[in-house]
């Protein structure tokens, strides 16, 4: 029987951007589950990375606003200094709290409370970094019965942040960049498919 | 620890609950991630193995209840946090506030007062201080006090001054402090015409017949219910054409009072009460 998921979360820090245009784009155009992406930037950072995207993908990719609802086939991208959450009833939540992992937005924030909002029906995707942001999150997002991929060390700009990722948990797929977004498009088929 | 997510959601709303039946601080409509986030923060800090043995711990002791509130309390602010709102409020808003002959400011969840004193040096500068009364606001008293003392770490002091230099500041900023040990101490004449009280957004009433409200980076913590709520608070208590400013991811898109307010900088979440609200 095919399993169901209801979110894809995914976490990103160097080399981030030129990861992101390769993986986004590759989506396919009636992707059945909202993505929610943390990317490490600066604080002063503006909207270019959301722009960005949005410009080259067949998605709608966005800058991710307090209290919207999560839509099926929307990329939301976690806005410069501060942190994305997820409620349990799938609307979001921005905060200034302190930084987690030197970081703000955090990936350990983003996944940790969408795990607490989808637990087994997630996907959490930690990409290129050079830190450790993200492994406690994917670690809370196994326990909860979620699936857990991580960027290919070698194939990682930085591979820090998928090798702290693969020694926080037992993961269940690594994959060299270009082969994750074919693998999320099969994994999570089309919102026609999907019925929640 | 592996404790079911609906577990979970009962201990955390059983925990608001006492908090409100035995202190009357009501966090029942506060976003959940974000209490869930502090709480697991407090859990590991002190050991508690789940919600419900810290409520527990706060049901029976005042002392630990005093330690949660804190840590529900948003500390984090900078002076001149987002200088291209300020360098709006200097250039656009406070020309109009001129106008009027005398006029107030409410600062509601100030914390520990960073935006307040951005806010009296914008008024110093403009030489309309003595025209202007500034009401600051917050639930927690141990914060409010921090706010009188107008002292700041000095290692943030390097981070505020090039803030109030992007905000169109012209000045020394070092005119404004004095460095004693760590601590940067806001000179004494930025305090006059401030208040400092006690105001709980989410169960006290409207605040004076207001000018200009800013109330950035606390609505974010609060439901969508508990949102419109503190936004209508905010409507009933500016003057016709008093503005309302918000923090630079906030809006009012999703308010149910989007229509009593008109956009006056976009980008920099200002708002004006409409005539006719």
């Amino acid at each position: 029987m095919k399993r169901i998921f209801k979110a894809v979360v995914m976490g990103v820090s160097s080399g981030g951007l030129e990861a992101l245009k390769t993986l986004v784009p590759v989506l396919r155009p009636d992707f059945g589950v909202p993505v929610l992406i943390v990317q490490h930037l600066s604080a002063q950072a503006d909207s270019y990375l959301s722009t960005r995207l949005d410009e080259v993908s067949a998605l709608l990719v966005k800058e991710a606003e307090d209290k919207e609802i999560l839509q099926a086939g929307v990329v939301y991208v976690a806005p410069p200094d501060y942190h994305l959450l997820v409620e349990v009833d799938g609307s979001l939540t921005l905060s200034v709290d302190p930084k987690v992992n030197f970081s703000r937005p955090s990936v350990d924030v983003l996944f940790e409370t969408a795990s607490d909002a989808f637990a087994d029906k997630l996907v959490g995707v930690i990409l290129t970094g050079a830190n450790q942001d993200g492994a406690r999150g994917l670690a809370r997002i196994k326990r909860r019965g979620g699936l857990a991929i991580v960027q290919s060390p070698d194939s990682a700009q930085a591979d820090a942040m998928p090798r702290a990722a693969l020694e926080s948990t037992s993961v269940d797929h690594v994959l060299p960049l270009h082969e994750i977004a074919p693998f999320l498009n099969k994994l999570i088929g089309s919102s026609h498919d999907n019925t929640h | 620890m592996n404790v079911h997510p609906e577990t979970e959601r009962i201990e955390l709303s059983l925990l608001l609950e006492a908090v409100h039946l035995k202190y009357g601080y009501d966090f029942r409509n506060y976003s959940m991630a974000h209490l869930k986030r502090r709480i697991e923060h407090r859990l590991s800090l002190s050991g508690f193995a789940s919600i419900s043995m810290l409520q527990h711990a706060v049901l029976h002791d005042e002392a630990m209840f005093r330690i949660f509130l804190q840590d529900l309390s948003i500390n984090v602010s900078e002076m001149f946090r987002d200088p291209s709102f300020y360098k709006a409020l200097r250039d656009e808003i406070l020309p109009m506030l001129g106008t009027y002959p005398s006029f107030k400011i409410w600062h509601a969840g100030c914390s520990a007062g960073q935006e307040v004193y951005s806010m009296a040096i914008l008024l110093h500068e403009a030489g309309m201080r003595d025209r202007g009364q500034i009401y600051a606001t917050d639930f927690n008293r141990a914060i409010l006090k921090q706010a009188q003392e107008a002292a700041f770490p000095l290692a943030q002091l390097k981070d505020y001054t090039a803030k109030y230099q992007q905000a169109g500041g012209e000045n020394s900023f070092a005119d404004y402090y004095t460095a004693n040990n760590k601590r940067a101490l806001l000179r004494p004449f930025l305090k006059e015409r401030i208040f400092f009280s006690e105001h709980n957004l989410v169960t006290d009433g409207v605040f004076g017949e207001m000018h200009l409200v800013v109330c950035r980076n606390v609505l974010i913590y609060f439901d969508r219910e508990l949102q419109d709520r503190v936004v209508g608070l905010f409507v009933d208590s500016l003057c016709p054409g008093g503005f309302l400013c918000l923090g630079s991811k906030e809006s009012l898109k999703f308010s149910r009072h989007a229509d009593k307010f008109e956009p006056v900088r976009e980008k920099e979440k200002i708002f004006r009460k409409r005539r006719d609200a």
